[in-house]
């Protein structure tokens, strides 16, 4: 019999704090009451703002993964409906990640990119619900709601990310 | 990682103290020319929605509970009425009041369509997830109606 050893790597080890993080912000985003019924902040979205910059895609895609499967867990949510809905948004948003992430930061700052994400993740979350969950259903009269909240909340994550960035570790611009 | 990570003083809502938002924005190099085009973008696309969804038709006339997909009932509003509605998860009960509608019990976790409370006006709708049950006001007319003459 072999013996199987599954050893964990420095990046590993990386991506499992960032994660652990982005699932507190959760957790913690989680437990506060929403002046709105579903409408949420996103502040889990900083930290992955930060690992694209950071780390790049592939980290990013890890540590938004393992929030949406592990938060939903810790929540108690896994395979809802509102985890359908989260990884709707997360994959969107990811998307969004790949697309822009590949423009020089001297072009769009980690504020353009999260408010395009938040938006992207609202997009794809009525998408699902309009066309999946609930068809035939006018959801769509509720997205200036949304559409107003994801700009908000994309341009306070983006800008608090970018804040961030900048105090922690001093980017060479331009 | 936030509060104090090696001596540097970093507040965790910066949106609230006097280096937030507002002299973030100013300060020239936290905003670059792309996120101006996806801000100013992004605020035309609220625009367009506030719009189109709810500057149009808003006098309701009927209410439309749908379970699973399928039309429960399409009743006018002048008539007071409740109704219970079974889905995957128990009974959702809606009540019809006075023009206005509600969900009045869901057997759902997070209750949001009945926290939602009162909707009155065309376009408005309440969903119950969970329980697959939606309740919808319609107008007169609905837009694309028209396009049918």
């Amino acid at each position: 019999m072999t013996a199987l050893t599954i050893e964990s790597t420095a990046d590993d080890h990386r991506i499992a704090q960032l994660a652990a993080l982005a699932i507190s912000l959760m957790w913690l985003e989680a437990s506060l009451p929403s002046p709105i019924p579903g409408v949420k902040p996103g502040l889990a979205n900083i930290v992955i703002l930060l690992v694209l910059r950071q780390y790049g895609l592939a980290t990013a895609a890890w540590v938004s993964g393992l929030r949406v499967i592990a938060g939903s867990l810790l929540l108690g949510s896994f395979l809802t409906p509102g985890f359908v809905l989260s990884c709707a948004g997360a994959a969107s948003s990811l998307v969004v990640l790949a697309l822009v992430g590949r423009f020089s930061a001297r072009w769009i700052s980690l504020v353009g990119v999260s408010v395009l994400a938040a938006f992207a993740h609202i997009s794809a979350q009525l998408a699902v619900v309009s066309w999946w969950m609930m068809p035939g259903v006018n959801v769509w009269a509720s997205s200036p709601l949304f559409a107003t909240a994801a700009w908000l909340g994309g341009l306070v994550n983006g800008v608090l990310a970018e804040q961030w960035l900048r105090k922690v570790k001093h980017v060479p611009t331009a | 990682m936030f509060g104090e990570t090696s001596g540097i003083k970093v507040s965790v809502f910066p949106v609230f103290s006097k280096s937030g938002i507002t002299q973030a924005l100013h300060h020239a190099r936290l905003i670059r020319p792309g996120d101006w085009l996806v801000l100013v973008l992004g605020l035309v696309a609220v625009g367009v929605l506030i719009t189109r969804f709810w500057l149009g038709e808003r006098q309701g006339e009927r209410l439309l509970i749908r379970q699973g997909g399928a039309v429960f009932l399409n009743a006018p509003l002048t008539h007071d009425l409740s109704a219970d509605v079974s889905g995957p998860l128990g009974m959702t009960h809606i009540e019809l009041v006075g023009r206005r509608a509600r969900v009045l019990r869901d057997p759902g976790p997070r209750q949001l369509c009945v926290h939602q409370g009162w909707i009155s006006r065309a376009g408005e709708a309440a969903i119950c997830l969970p329980n697959q049950v939606s309740i919808e006001i319609t107008g007169a007319s609905k837009q694309y109606d028209s396009l049918n003459y």
